[in-house]
């Protein structure tokens, strides 16, 4: 089977085997040079290994970008100890579903990349964090990881270099909130799926109680891949600030939504109009969400410049997030999407913290009634001020997610929101 | 960790403008408080981890990229904090304001109104006019067992009852369900907090009105009630109360904080354990003469005549006290006792429990095997025990004694009508009329601790005082005030005025107690061990 959509552009590092399911065994890993990473590592060493993902600038694809290398460097060295590595395959955010096929089709990357991750920080356990809802997923790795078993690539002294690896897959229940690094910990410990409190930070006190670090499933891929070619391999692609290829997963009102691997740095314009087909029935584009559903909106004129990077779109005003690219044409009601998102945030809160859990619904339940048709100016400000209320106050950022959404969209927007705002009031609906 | 040489165990920062010093490992919110300002705060607990979810206790740190909560930052040098800047107060005004987004502004017929933080807080800062036009979300009321109510749509979710349950009581009978704005404290299958020995300390530590006691439910409105310090009288732990009285009637008893005995907490069965306190048909008014004969009198003709036949006393004396009996009114007993002759019996009698009963999380605290509060006292000041471990029993010698019997504080429930029948003279003091106090020759109606001051020895030789929260029926006066006048014409010294100056005569008789004032033992009390080095 072809995989949806591909196009002669795309830069095939970690998606190169989407769409072929022989793939999926360790035999057919290896044809394409699968093992050799973790092979290289074991020989340079720890040290050397996370010198090469520091060098490489690999940036944590989970969102917030911070470089991968560094975030190993934090670990403790020389405790006794158990180190965890814990990957991050929880992949809820909407408009997001590139760790999905990664697993799905190339198990045995993922894999690597835990032992690459696991050797390089320490760990002998990793355990693998999935969605609740990845049930074919599950599955899939399921089977790839009792194979990497029985091939002596996972377990004890991996590939005969005395080096104990274990890997255990661990099925959420289907909460957005797992997906916080803190938040999964306490879930994978059997408590209620609540972020805690940083300080301290998982390197030192993390899942159960020990040195933890948590990846995201496309970030350990790529350490599969950089550690056997080289940190500087790696740099090949990308802009000096954000290196490499990064998967898009685009979605929305174009002709050819799906994964697409590009070198980071790739315009927008270019991803909407030319690799996915342009936008759905000839339409005009209207607003952009770039990385997911927790960062701001970008208008049709922040596209126009915009290249897919981290920097690239932060100057465009919005993050580039996980690179989710949420595409929306002239026909979308963008407060009717807004309030969808706020609906989402508030039902996912997990309810600690007291501006996120009364804030999210709070504002969902204005932006329902501006929808209605029943809504004011003074609500427009109010949203504004709950959100700014919502920012930066919280253990995790959540609310600051959903703040962002919805400062971005009425400035942006303010129209789309005053046009309800005085039909309502024309018809005089109360 | 490294080691990075020796550290001051003081830490010296700037809050709000002014230079505080506070131990290394101290929070924000307690540096704060040592210069005098309180943080709002909900979740936070002194005797409860800290969850930092509130998010009301946020202050800015200079330097720090976003508001700080500040029960969980620790006080750094040369930090300066504000806790009242601009950013600071703006977002508690903003956690305010999403705390009545849902919270039911049903303050009139909260039991918790008048001590209610929410309250309190928006009053200091809240919002003038709240902004919200959405209808609250309701929940209802859940009945959670043993004297706990639930009120769903008063709770703020700041968990101190069930990290109670989890931590202190070490019996997580209480848990967080649902998520975000649904979330709600439930508990687990049917059974709830019934049976549970401490739970009613989860009313205590809710900050609003979503925990309440059934028993104290619509009884009397928070600023009704005058607050008294006092200890309780259930078992000889003696953790630290308070009597919250209104209308000459004790309305409920909360535990008052004390580190050294009962923390922030007190259990269930002290803190049921106060209607007696109310209890109608008391004695009243001095009464002279035996069964048939008895009238009453007034106090003076009541003493003037006891003092004169225990002046011609026949010298040998029982005397029995009680362990709910102050240390000054069983002092006094002693005085007037070893005045008039030989004591041949001096004994106290009070039932015991099975077993004792820890506070996991808190062991210091532990309901006792001893179920009144002066064992130990009435030890200390020469009283042994008789009887068995339900308090009965053991009189036999006093009962048919044929010199002189006083009697303090021991109903005599268990003895029949003929106690003290051959008695040459039978005193009786107490609060409660009795049948064996038939033959008593002088009844004397004596307050209960409620009703006046003195202090009891706890099961940890610490003596703790007590104070009046309630105005004595009738003319019913303290023990030590009656006895002590007896002891003072008998021997020719002085009548004590107060409680303090029979304390004052406690060492003369009781090493334990000597170079101990009245004063130094104060709210919280002193370990009569500490005293003597």
């Amino acid at each position: 089977m072809a995989y949806p959509y591909r196009h002669e552009k795309e830069t095939l590092v970690l998606s190169e085997c989407f769409g072929d399911p022989s793939a999926r065994t360790v035999a057919g890993w290896k044809r394409v040079g699968g093992y050799q990473g973790i092979a290289r590592a074991l020989e340079i060493g720890r040290e050397a290994t996370i010198e090469d993902v520091k060098a490489s600038g690999l940036r944590g694809r989970g969102g917030a970008g911070f470089p991968t290398g560094l975030k190993w460097s934090f670990m403790p060295k020389n405790s006794s100890r158990p180190h965890y590595l814990l990957c991050n395959a929880d992949e809820s955010e909407p408009g997001t579903f590139k760790d999905r096929e990664i697993m799905r089709w190339t198990p045995h990357q993922l894999i690597e990349g835990c032992l690459v991750g696991s050797y390089a920080i320490g760990a002998s356990h990793c355990y693998i964090y999935l969605r609740g809802e990845f049930f074919e997923t599950t599955q899939v790795m399921a089977r790839a990881l009792e194979e990497a078993y029985a091939e002596g690539l996972v377990g004890k002294d991996i590939l005969g270099s005395g080096v104990d690896i274990d890997i255990t897959l661990h099925v959420g229940a289907g909460a957005y909130i797992c997906g916080e690094e803190t938040g999964l910990m306490n879930s994978l410990e059997g408590r209620r799926g609540e972020p805690r409190i940083k300080p301290p930070f998982p390197a030192a006190v993390g899942a159960f109680g020990m040195p933890s670090t948590i990846n995201n499933v496309e970030t350990l891929c790529a350490t599969a891949h950089i550690a056997r070619h080289g940190g500087e391999w790696y740099r090949q692609w990308g802009t000096d600030k954000s290196p490499g290829t990064k998967l898009f997963c685009v979605s929305g009102h174009v002709n050819k939504p799906g994964n697409y691997e590009f070198p980071l740095g790739f315009p927008m314009m270019e991803l909407i109009d030319d690799v996915c087909g342009g936008m759905r029935d000839g339409r005009a584009l209207k607003a952009v969400i770039p990385g997911g559903s927790s960062v701001p909106i970008m208008s049709a004129d922040d596209c126009r410049a915009c290249s897919l990077c981290y920097e690239g779109v932060e100057a465009a005003g919005s993050m580039l997030g996980c690179a989710s690219v949420i595409v929306m044409d002239e026909t979308t009601d963008i407060v009717k999407q807004v309030r969808r998102m706020a609906h989402f945030y508030a039902h996912e809160s997990c309810g600690q913290c007291t501006p996120c859990r009364e804030g999210t619904t709070w504002a969902t339940r204005i932006l329902q009634r501006i929808e209605d048709g029943r809504g004011t100016e003074d609500d427009l400000d109010t949203l504004v001020q709950i959100s700014e209320q919502m920012t930066g106050t919280t253990i995790c950022v959540l609310s600051d997610s959903l703040a962002m959404p919805i400062i971005s969209s009425i400035e942006k927007f303010r129209e789309d929101y005053l046009a309800l705002i005085r039909r309502g009031e024309r018809v005089g609906a109360a | 960790m490294p080691d990075n040489g020796p550290r001051a165990d003081t830490v010296t920062l700037t809050i709000d403008g002014r230079e505080v010093t506070v131990p290394r490992g101290t929070s924000l919110l307690h540096a704060a408080e040592t210069q005098g300002t309180t943080v709002p705060h909900y979740c936070y607990h002194p005797g409860l981890s800290a969850p930092a979810q509130c998010r009301i206790c946020l202050v800015e740190v200079e330097g720090a990229p976003k508001l700080q909560p500040s029960c969980v930052t620790m006080a750094e040098d040369g930090q300066v904090v504000h806790t009242d800047s601009p950013a600071a107060r703006r977002m508690r005004q903003g956690v305010l304001e999403f705390y009545l987004v849902n919270h039911p502004l049903d303050c009139p017929i909260c039991d918790m109104s008048g001590e209610c933080k929410l309250q309190d807080y928006v009053f200091d800062e809240g919002r003038e006019h709240g902004r919200g036009r959405e209808p609250k979300r309701v929940f209802g009321r859940d009945d959670f067992g043993g004297d706990v109510l639930y009120y769903g749509d008063r709770c703020v979710m700041c968990t101190r009852c069930v990290r109670f349950m989890d931590e202190v009581a070490r019996d997580s009978r209480l848990t967080v369900v649902e998520r975000g704005s649904r979330a709600v404290i439930d508990t687990f299958f049917d059974s709830g907090l019934e049976g549970a020995s401490f739970a009613g300390n989860v009313v205590d530590i809710c900050p609003v009105g979503a925990l309440v006691s059934k028993d104290f439910l619509h009884k009397a409105r928070a600023w009704d009630l005058d607050h008294t310090p006092s200890v309780c009288t259930s078992c000889s732990q003696g953790c630290n109360i308070e009597l919250h009285t209104r209308d000459n009637l004790v309305q409920r008893l909360m535990p008052r904080e004390n580190q050294e005995v009962n923390g922030h907490w007190m259990c269930d069965y002290g803190r049921a354990n106060y209607e007696w306190m109310n209890r109608p048909g008391r004695l009243e008014a001095p009464m002279a003469g035996r069964g048939g004969e008895r009238r009453a009198v007034d106090w003076k003709t009541a003493l003037e005549h006891l003092f004169v036949r225990l002046q011609g006393g026949t010298g040998d004396v029982m005397v029995v006290g009680s362990a709910e009996a102050s240390n000054e009114g069983l002092a006094a007993l002693g005085w007037v006792g070893e005045a008039v002759g030989t004591v041949s019996a001096r004994v106290f009698r009070s039932p015991r429990a099975d077993d004792e009963e820890p506070l996991p999380g808190y062991p210091l605290l532990v309901r006792r095997r001893d179920l009144a509060p002066n064992v130990d006292g009435a030890g200390l000041l020469g009283f042994e025990r008789a009887g068995d471990d339900t308090g009965a029993g053991g009189l036999e010698a006093v009962a048919g004694h044929d010199g002189i019997v006083l009697v303090l504080g021991d109903g005599l429930a268990d003895q029949d009508v003929r106690f003290g029948a051959s008695a040459g003279l039978f005193v009786y003091l107490g609060s409660f009329d009795s049948p064996a106090a038939r033959n008593a020759d002088y009844v004397l109606p004596v307050t209960t601790f409620a009703e006046e001051e003195g202090s009891f020895v706890n099961a940890q030789g610490r003596v703790q005082r007590f104070w009046p929260g309630l105005r004595p029926p009738g003319s019913a006066r303290p023990a030590w005030l009656v006895l002590g006048a007896l002891a003072a014409a008998l021997q020719g010294g002085r009548t004590p005025a107060s409680a303090a100056e029979v304390f004052a005569g406690l060492e003369a008789g009781c090493a334990a107690f000597a170079g101990l004032s009245y004063d130094a033992i104060g709210e919280s009390g002193v370990r009569l061990e500490a005293v003597h080095g």
